[in-house]
């Protein structure tokens, strides 16, 4: 297990350590300020925070010094006159998502924006450039619309270990496109997923992975939680065949997380219908898979079970070894080093939890 | 020239922010002498776009402005332009 965890929250980045047995805070940076993404480079151990200024738009900072220290680079930004649609310019709303470009670009960054634009920097950060490939996208204009937020968003950036040329990304609301070329041109990959909120159930986009994740130990092997069900694909999302649990737990969600050595076993966490978005009957659960999506288990041993409202955003559930975080809504922040067979609170007074990564 | 004032919200950001006299006879003018000051400040105030961000507002002696998308409200030499927040959040 990694033992340092990186929180983004509603009113800061927030670090906690693991030492002598326990999780404790180490770091609070821009404390008032939400923080949409707290990232960690693995190559670099680079802490990046992704700001949403209320008044004063998007930033983005970064620390090669565990957060004593930051320094503000250039947030991606819209070249001049570029538009979400027809008279509505673009700009950078927020910062939804970040990936390193691996092993063989050593300074390359992905950033995922709302209002729908993929950046991609070449030199660790210092400059951003917009994926014109992507941005220039037929089906953008018109088969692209806001899920969770106004406008179009990339949450998710999945580069491929072993040809980081290939990469997945997932846009709420429009699906999961591919590249296999950097970037330079685009492939929808949304065969088999389903929507039930659109008009048009054969539609080309419009659908809503919440968040799309691979296996380490076998990238073909890749998952979602989307909006309607739980999806999976074993042909590196060529197709997606539906695992969610039908009239069960586990379906209606935001996060996944994936074993690092079994493609197979999967968690989520499952809430309320998209009317509230609540937890189930007042109850705090993950629901793990061993098996693919064929059977799901709920796993509450040490989660709240009444009087609870909280669900857990997107990129707010993370994994290393067998030790699992989430973060909620509503400030909660559980720990388990079990595979999620037994929960500790790590922190009941937390702003809302926007993500959570381990870092080491 | 205009004297140029701002809240004081922005301190946290610009430490060494001082109320400052800019030349320049419009919004890109000041602002390109802003950031000559206090690199990266236009960035807080403006869009990529070069719109003015929406909880921000930009008073010309004591006025609001009209124009927030191209910034062509009127200067004279004496202006005092206040940039300020809207109060919110939570």
């Amino acid at each position: 297990m990694k033992r340092t965890l990186l929180l983004g929250t509603r009113k800061g980045f927030i670090a906690y350590q693991f030492k002598n047995g326990n999780w404790k805070s180490e770091n609070i940076s821009f404390e008032g300020i939400p923080v949409s993404i707290a990232y960690v480079d693995p190559r670099t151990n680079t802490w990046w925070a992704a700001l949403d200024h209320g008044h004063w738009g998007v930033k983005l900072h970064r620390s090669n010094d565990r957060g004593n220290t930051w320094e503000e680079v250039t947030a991606p930004s819209y070249p001049e006159g570029a538009e979400v649609k027809d008279g509505v310019p673009a700009t950078t709303r927020y910062i939804w998502a970040m990936a390193h470009g691996g092993k063989k670009f050593p300074y390359r960054i992905w950033v995922g924006t709302d209002p729908g634009g993929l950046f991609v920097s070449e030199d660790n950060g210092n400059n951003f450039q917009l994926v014109i490939s992507l941005w220039d996208h037929p089906t953008r204009k018109e088969g692209w619309f806001g899920g969770g937020r106004d406008q179009p968003g990339i949450h998710s950036i999945v580069v491929d270990p072993r040809n980081e040329e290939r990469i997945h990304i997932g846009i709420s609301c429009a699906g999961v496109f591919e590249t296999t070329d950097s970037g330079k041109t685009w492939h929808i990959r949304n065969k088999g997923m389903w929507a039930d909120f659109l008009p048009n159930p054969d539609a080309e986009t419009g659908f809503d992975p919440h968040i799309l994740i691979a296996a380490n130990s076998n990238p073909d092997i890749m998952w979602q939680q989307n909006h309607c069900s739980i999806f999976r694909s074993s042909d590196a999302a060529l197709s997606w065949e539906d695992v969610g649990q039908k009239g069960g737990t586990a379906r209606f969600g935001f996060a996944i997380a994936v074993a690092e050595d079994d493609p197979d076993q999967a968690w989520v966490a499952p809430a309320n219908s998209d009317m509230t978005r609540t937890a189930i009957k007042g109850a705090l659960c993950i629901c793990r898979t061993d098996d693919g999506g064929k059977t799901w288990k709920d796993q509450r041993k040490g989660l709240p079970q009444e009087n609870c409202f909280d669900i857990v955003y997107r990129h707010a559930l993370a994994l290393s070894g067998d030790a699992l975080a989430f973060g909620t809504t509503t400030g909660n922040l559980f720990f388990s080093p079990d595979r999620g067979e037994n929960w500790q609170v790590l922190n009941n007074y937390l702003p809302m939890v926007y993500s959570v990564q381990f870092a080491d | 020239m205009p004297t140029v004032k701002f809240t004081y919200a922005l301190k946290r950001f610009f430490p060494a922010l001082k109320d400052v006299p800019a030349e320049g006879n419009s919004f890109p003018e000041i602002f390109r002498e802003l950031d000559f000051h206090y690199p990266g400040l236009s960035k807080y105030v403006l869009d990529e776009q070069g719109s003015l961000r929406k909880h921000v507002n930009i008073f010309i002696d004591g006025k609001m402005i009209n124009d927030r998308n191209k910034l062509t409200d009127p200067l004279s030499v004496n202006s005092e332009i206040y940039i300020m927040q809207a109060l919110s959040g939570g």
